[in-house]
């Protein structure tokens, strides 16, 4: 073999320490990028994929034709909601670290994208969320405690013990069930939202992967059948620039956005500042409206910053420089929004401090119930017997021999 | 000779290979700069460049397809997938293309495709994390299929594997690759430094595909399984103070039945144990190829022990897993049989 090769490998800006390097993000100012018609042509609707929208600006003064129409309370609700899901993961990450629970993923700084997102859809729209969208789970008023008590796999676990933490879902909610395989629930939403279509219906779906799950095949399975058929879809993807230890250019983000990957199938696609709640809130809203409209899908790419580990079992200081999230141009979606509404004059330091305290005691409160229910370590426990439920709708008479089987083996031994 | 654990010998067979071979390539999840999320590859990009280890986009349809095709044309590519519970996605480059490839184009073609993943339970990884998949493979007619249950038999089978011209999935059974497990999941983990099996040769040294492995003596009965349950089986079978052969299969595809009925014939009795569900599980196929090898010799019915057929769960970890108390069970149920 010769030794010199012309494959190009990809390489990340910066490697443990060296210095954080975000040259290669493409930005806009706020407000420089204009809001078509939502029944502009994909072609007429081009721009946005190769552009950045942004609403507030450093100093959080919201600007341009993307100023969505939300009232200050809204955004205070929203201020919120990103602060109550960070308290949330941060209360389970401890969790994790005590042992209660086996196993964790934060949405750190990408609060915005799950909230923005789920205050600009409708209740009867159907979400199709990935691992790292619990904010959608708060936001559509799934409780606390039942979030927690899927955590931790205890006698109030929605899953029944079946299913590792975050893997969530609220059927009343319009919440589907997360999977742990990458991008299988894009494919999904698209084929509710052709059900929509078929049934006369004006709820539209949306769905979330990662940057690094763009990969998978059933991403372009997802794009594919929603460009033939036109279907009310809004397609995320949550760039937050890593997946695990490989940076977005390993999923083919190095020389085009993400936002562009529909266009050779005529998807709009909006590449939006996803830390910037308003932006978010706002080009959703486009997108779901065009969907409403009949105009199809739009393919939305949030750039954010995974601000925390993967997860649990991973330690991103092996692979990215340690400070790398304090040097990401676009800042922490919370003190952004934050800083937009002291500007207003809606919101102060105190008000904030305030209510970070108030939502640690109610995050307190409901963790204190949810483990009374009991823990990985600690009872109540789960029945065993629910081990064989819902494999099919009725237990077969094979599973109800093993059922019996397993009891009378724990019956031995105790 | 060092002391390695099941990690450090899969690296070590990794390093020997792509040493000797430098048609060797490796290409998966996360397995270059960072070394994988098991450090099975850790360091070996910084020895060989990011040409011959390769960091690769999610979608292990493409890493196997794009796998075969490096393979087709003259380099040796070994593929991780992250875990065995994602390889599904690369199903059909499995079974419609590697498996085929030689058979379908009147043995002109062919891939030396090596596919390494991490899999079964233990590690409270609920179902995304725990599957034992291997039975879906052994039914393909044209990969090899493998899983070893210690340091040395992992480096040995791993670098035939990759020696092999024909395409192999290489499982690892991962709540071993720091320590043999009993089933007990209580008691302190211990280390492979205490275990034989732990002492691993530095340099190049290979353990043929096909052999099972005969790891402890008795003439009661046979157990046979492979993987984690080999461990798991052996504490049972302390603890039952039987006298039994127990036979790790190693090799899965293709089988030593020699090794296997020469066992059965000479005790009488059977028992299979795996972590997969029973039902069309690899145990099936022992158990069929017993049953019609050794028939005559048989004093009991052969007795599977096995997960329970349900998706794999989370809370109930220890409750599915096949611990010694169900190998305790079927062991009394072979012995008290008439
Ligand atoms: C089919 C499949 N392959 C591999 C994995 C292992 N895995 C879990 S998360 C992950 C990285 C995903 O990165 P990205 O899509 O960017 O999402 P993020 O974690 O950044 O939110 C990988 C490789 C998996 N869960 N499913
Ligand atoms: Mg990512």
């Amino acid at each position: 073999m010769t030794s010199k090769s012309r494959l190009h490998i990809p390489r990340p800006s910066a490697r443990p320490g060296e210095a954080p390097d975000f040259s290669y993000l493409s930005l806009s100012e706020a407000g420089a990028v204009s809001r078509p018609a939502t029944s502009a042509t994909a072609s007429e609707a081009e721009y946005l994929a190769q552009n950045l929208v942004r609403v507030m600006d450093d100093d959080g003064i919201a600007q341009g034709d993307w100023i969505p129409d939300l009232s200050p309370e809204q955004k205070v609700e929203a201020l919120r909601l990103m602060l109550l899901t960070r308290e949330y993961d941060n209360r389970l990450q401890r969790a994790q670290r005590q042992g209660k629970i086996s196993f964790y993923m934060q949405s750190l700084g990408e609060e915005a994208v799950s909230i923005g997102q789920g205050m600009a859809l409708e209740a009867g729209d159907m979400l199709f969320p990935a691992y790292r969208n619990q904010g959608l789970f708060i936001l559509r008023n799934t409780s606390l405690v039942d979030l927690m008590c899927q955590c931790l796999s205890n006698t109030r676990d929605m899953c029944k013990g079946r299913q590792m933490p975050v893997m969530y879902h609220n059927r009343k909610g319009n919440l589907f069930s997360v999977s742990g395989n990458l991008a299988t629930q894009y494919p999904h939403a698209v084929g509710w939202a052709m059900a929509s279509a078929i049934k006369g219906e004006d709820h539209i779906a949306a769905s979330w992967v990662g940057d690094g799950s763009t990969a998978e095949a059933d991403f372009h399975y997802a794009l594919t059948f929603a460009a033939v058929y036109q279907a009310p879809v809004i397609l995320n993807v949550v760039n937050n620039q890593w997946a695990i230890s490989t940076f977005q250019g390993f999923a083919g983000g190095e020389r085009r956005p993400f936002a562009a990957r529909g266009q050779g199938l005529g998807i709009p696609g909006i590449r939006v500042d996803g830390n910037d709640l308003l932006a978010v809130y706002a080009v959703t809203q486009w997108a779901a409206k065009r969907a409403r409209e009949g105009g199809g899908p739009t393919l939305i790419e949030h750039v954010t910053y995974r601000g925390g580990a993967h997860s649990t079992s991973d330690d991103p200081t092996r692979y990215r420089p340690k400070d790398e999230w304090q040097a990401f141009p676009l800042g922490d979606p919370v003190e952004r929004l934050k800083k937009h509404l002291v500007n207003e004059g809606h919101w102060s330091d105190e008000q904030h401090e305030a209510l970070k305290e108030q939502l640690k005691e109610t995050v307190m409160a409901a963790w204190k119930e949810a483990i009374s229910y009991g823990t990985m370590t600690e009872g109540p426990m789960l029945d065993v017997s629910i081990m064989f439920d819902d494999v099919y709708e009725e237990v077969p008479q094979q599973l109800k021999d093993q059922c019996e089987e397993l009891i009378a083996l724990k019956g031995t031994l105790s | 000779m060092s002391q390695m654990n099941m990690i450090q010998a899969i690296n070590s067979a990794l390093d020997v290979v792509m040493e000797k071979d430098p048609t060797v390539i490796i290409l998966g999840e996360d397995v270059g700069y960072f070394g994988g999320v098991f450090r099975c590859t850790d360091g070996l990009q910084a020895k060989y460049g990011e040409h011959r280890v390769i960091d690769a986009p999610i979608a292990e349809g493409g890493i196997i397809g794009s796998a075969i095709g490096i393979g087709v044309n003259g380099l040796r590519p070994v593929a991780e997938i992250q875990f065995a519970d994602y390889i599904y996605p690369g199903l059909d480059q499995i079974i419609s293309e590697l498996a085929r490839l030689r058979y379908r184009s009147g043995g002109e073609y062919f891939s030396p495709v090596t596919i390494r993943a991490p899999c079964g339970g233990g590690i409270r990884g609920g179902q995304t994390h725990s599957q034992s998949p291997e039975a879906l493979f052994t039914h393909l007619s044209g990969v090899k299929t493998v899983m070893p249950s210690s340091p040395y038999d992992a480096k040995g089978l791993l670098i035939s594997a990759i020696e092999s011209n024909d395409p192999v999935i290489f499982f690892e059974p991962k709540r071993i690759y720091n320590g043999p497990f009993d089933g007990d999941p209580n008691k302190p983990a211990t280390p492979w430094s205490k275990h034989p099996a732990g002492e691993v040769p530095d340099g190049y040294y290979s353990i043929p595909l096909g052999e099972a492995a005969v790891v402890e003596e008795g003439d009661e009965l046979s157990i046979i399984t492979y993987g984690t349950m080999v461990h798991v089986a052996q504490a049972a079978v302390r603890n039952a103070g039987v006298k039994a052969d127990i036979i790790d299969v190693r090799t899965l595809v293709p089988l030593d039945v020699e090794t296997l009925t020469r066992s059965v014939k000479k005790t009488g009795r059977c028992l299979i144990a795996h972590e997969a569900s029973r039902f069309s599980g690899y145990g099936a196929e022992l158990s069929a190829t017993i049953q019609e090898e050794c028939f005559w010799h048989l004093e009991a019915p052969i007795e599977r022990v096995a997960g329970w057929e349900t998706p794999y769960p989370h809370a109930f970890e220890w409750d599915y897993f096949p611990g010694q108390d169900r190998i305790l069970a079927g062991i009394r149920s072979i012995m008290e049989a008439v």
